[in-house]
């Protein structure tokens, strides 16, 4: 066993990269849970936002346009949802579910010609003087915007469901839709909106997953992740700042098991193999003790005249 | 798509067997572990089965479902593939070993090829490639390129296959520079991007400056070239597009001539049930073109080998060779028999860590 072999700075920094695709993704899906609906599409959104974010990345040689694009892609995508589930009434379940196999399909179409092809790079962020400070400074200050974006995410949705009209409404139309509507709230308006913004966030963290943390194009590529940010979110019981807690979790661990692989370290591979799913499960189970629950009128379906 | 596309065509062919044709036809399946465009293993075994249809034209049917997991859902998809009536079906991963077996008990009709396993029962044969042929050249060039004398090795799942080719690799690695070592991360899965990215990172960062991977992706390709001055390998199909800098030389599985084959015995009815194992002397495993980032003597060293093997006059696993535990397996000049190959479950002596149950 050699645990000097493993660089805790670069540790810390493939822990935020491993991290932030699920974090995005989870996020976009809390709105989307805490607005009443259930979107089991995040993992087709998600590669479709990742193969969206890539093409345009290489065809304008800009990753920024490329997370532009990506955002694009999964809300269009979402969108195809907001319309089944808000308009014609589909079950939501069965529609995420088909979400998923048409985005994966989609992506892979989209896909064909991408294959082998080098993106561009993202650059690091590069602060001048803080980004000097030892430690500290490559462990907080020098990483690519989009983990930052991501961090920032979980503010303003802490902040927007917590202070605002807007997060007020949207949970009013979670908890009780009926309610909400004879209050005069668009109920079907305010979750097509989270629906769309669900959407954008699942692509933001596929493109993140082909653009950074890869980088490549492959089919099928996001392998899980986005099942992965749907469990986070009722593990975290529908709260931001849990849902963060347990990306940087899961992230952490799966990298940090990585390195003691390589490291040698003798713990079984099995255990090490497992700790990621064990250890985020656990520590949000023991967190979620409380009454948290889930927005009451999940996965329930709206029709005004009922 | 996969599954939606899967049912069309299964509703096409319901259709068009209803409407007395397509009787004479040989359907083919194949269930696949992995997205065809996965750049390695399942789009080589993809490969195969285009090559079927163009060899066979109109005589032939294919069929293919991807990304099958391992176990329990493996049946249902093998047994749908059945009740489609597929003549001939090919399971191309190792974990659909019992899947596979227990399908053809129920259909003894229908032949069945289970890739890199070994049960076999009378309407069910396995097929593998020595792939540990070609690990002995990656080896090799392994040990020779290596700076840090550290080589990184991303491995799948603990089965005999994987074993081999860690042995066989670390071995030639070994000849060619005494002070080499392994770090070895097992990844348990053969299709996840974003995993193996991280693995190759893990290694890279803790010194290794040679990557090996037993997984299907490309990702570790990418996540080499963003680090620079690492070597990686291509595995089960060229991934040429990573040449010639990181990906210095490829183990290439070439399936197409065995299912052609295979297919041409169902047609003729002159199937039965065998074990295939061939390695680069056969054709099936070729050795990727070493690219120019490889100096000229290591080259020809590598060629020379793999010359040495496909005649047969170089056995990978020729002792003496003690296990990990250090214990004798191979007197000086003895080779390992195919048994023991095909059940491997010991590291070779000098290779570190335990290998998961």
């Amino acid at each position: 066993m050699d645990l000097s072999s493993i660089n805790p700075v670069l540790l810390l920094a493939s822990l935020m990269v491993a991290a932030t695709p699920i974090l995005i993704a989870a996020l976009g899906e809390l709105v989307v849970e805490r607005s009443g609906v259930l979107n089991l599409g995040v993992e087709g959104m998600m590669i479709t936002g990742a193969i969206c974010g890539f093409a345009v990345a290489v065809e304008t040689g800009s990753p920024f346009w490329g997370f532009v694009a990506a955002a694009a892609g999964g809300a269009l995508l979402s969108l195809l949802f907001a319309l089944l589930t808000q308009f014609a009434l589909a079950n939501q379940v069965a529609s995420g579910l088909a979400l998923t196999l048409f985005g994966l399909g989609l992506s892979s179409l989209l896909g064909q010609g991408y294959v082998g092809v080098k993106p561009p790079h993202t650059a690091k962020l590069d602060i001048p003087i803080l980004g000097d400070i030892p430690f500290l400074g490559p462990v907080v200050f020098s990483h690519d915007l989009m983990v930052y974006f991501g961090l920032a995410l979980v503010a303003a949705i802490w902040a927007m469901l917590k202070y605002t009209r807007i997060g007020l409404v949207l949970r009013a139309v979670g908890e009780n839709h009926d309610a909400a509507h004879a209050l005069g709230y668009k109920v079907v308006r305010v979750r097509v909106m989270a629906i769309l913004f669900g959407g954008a966030c699942a692509g933001l963290g596929g493109a993140y997953i082909s653009l950074i943390r890869v980088p490549q194009w492959t089919e099928g590529m996001t392998a899980g992740a986005g099942w992965i940010a749907l469990a986070l979110v009722v593990f975290a019981s529908w709260k931001a700042g849990r849902v963060m807690l347990g990306a940087y979790l899961f992230g952490g661990v799966t990298v940090l098991q990585l390195n003691l692989q390589a490291a040698g370290v003798s713990i079984p591979v099995e255990y090490l193999s497992m700790s990621p799913y064990l250890i985020t499960i656990l520590v949000l189970v023991i967190m979620s003790a409380d009454r948290s629950r889930a927005p009451a009128s999940l996965g329930r379906i709206f029709h005004a005249t009922q | 798509m996969k599954l939606t596309k899967f049912l069309a065509s299964a509703a096409l062919t319901v259709g068009l067997a209803t409407s007395a044709m397509a009787q004479d036809k040989t359907k083919v399946g194949f269930i696949y572990v992995g997205p065809v465009g996965d750049g390695g293993w399942t789009y080589e075994h993809n490969q195969g089965r285009l090559a079927v249809e163009e060899h066979f034209g109109d005589k032939v049917e294919t069929v293919f479902q991807e990304s099958v997991p391992e176990g329990a859902d493996a049946e249902r998809a093998i047994t749908q593939m059945a009740l489609q009536g597929a003549d001939l079906i090919f399971t191309t991963s190792f974990g659909y070993m019992e899947p596979t077996l227990s399908v053809a008990g129920k259909f003894p009709k229908v032949k069945f090829e289970h890739a890199t396993g070994y049960k076999t029962a009378p309407n069910v044969s396995t097929y593998s490639a020595r792939f540990y042929e070609g690990r002995a050249v990656q080896g090799h060039i392994a040990g020779r390129m290596t700076k840090s004398n550290i080589i990184g090795y991303i491995a799948s799942f603990p089965i005999p296959e994987v074993i081999r080719g860690i042995n066989s690799a670390y071995i030639h690695a070994k000849k060619a520079n005494p002070d080499v070592q392994f770090k070895i991360i097992w990844a348990y899965t053969w299709f996840d991007p974003a995993k193996e990215a991280d693995a190759a990172t893990a290694l890279i960062e803790q010194g290794a400056d040679v990557i090996l991977q037993h997984t299907d992706s490309t990702a570790p390709q990418a996540a080499a070239e963003k680090a620079e001055g690492v070597i990686t390998f291509g595995q089960a199909s060229d991934m040429a597009e990573y040449a010639p800098a990181p990906r210095v030389s490829s183990i290439i599985d070439n399936w197409a001539p065995y299912y052609i084959a295979r297919t041409q015995a169902v047609m003729d009815g002159s199937w039965q049930s065998v074990m295939t194992w061939d390695g680069i002397s056969a054709g099936m495993v070729k050795i990727g073109e070493i690219s120019d980032a490889v100096p000229a003597d290591v080259k020809a060293e590598a060629l020379a080998l793999k010359d040495a093997i496909a005649a047969g006059t170089n056995h990978p696993f020729t002792g003496p060779l003690k296990k990990q535990d250090g214990s004798d397996w191979l007197a000086a000049g003895e080779t390992a028999d195919d048994g023991t190959l095909a059940g491997m479950n010991f590291y070779v002596e000098g290779i570190e860590g335990d290998i998961p149950n």
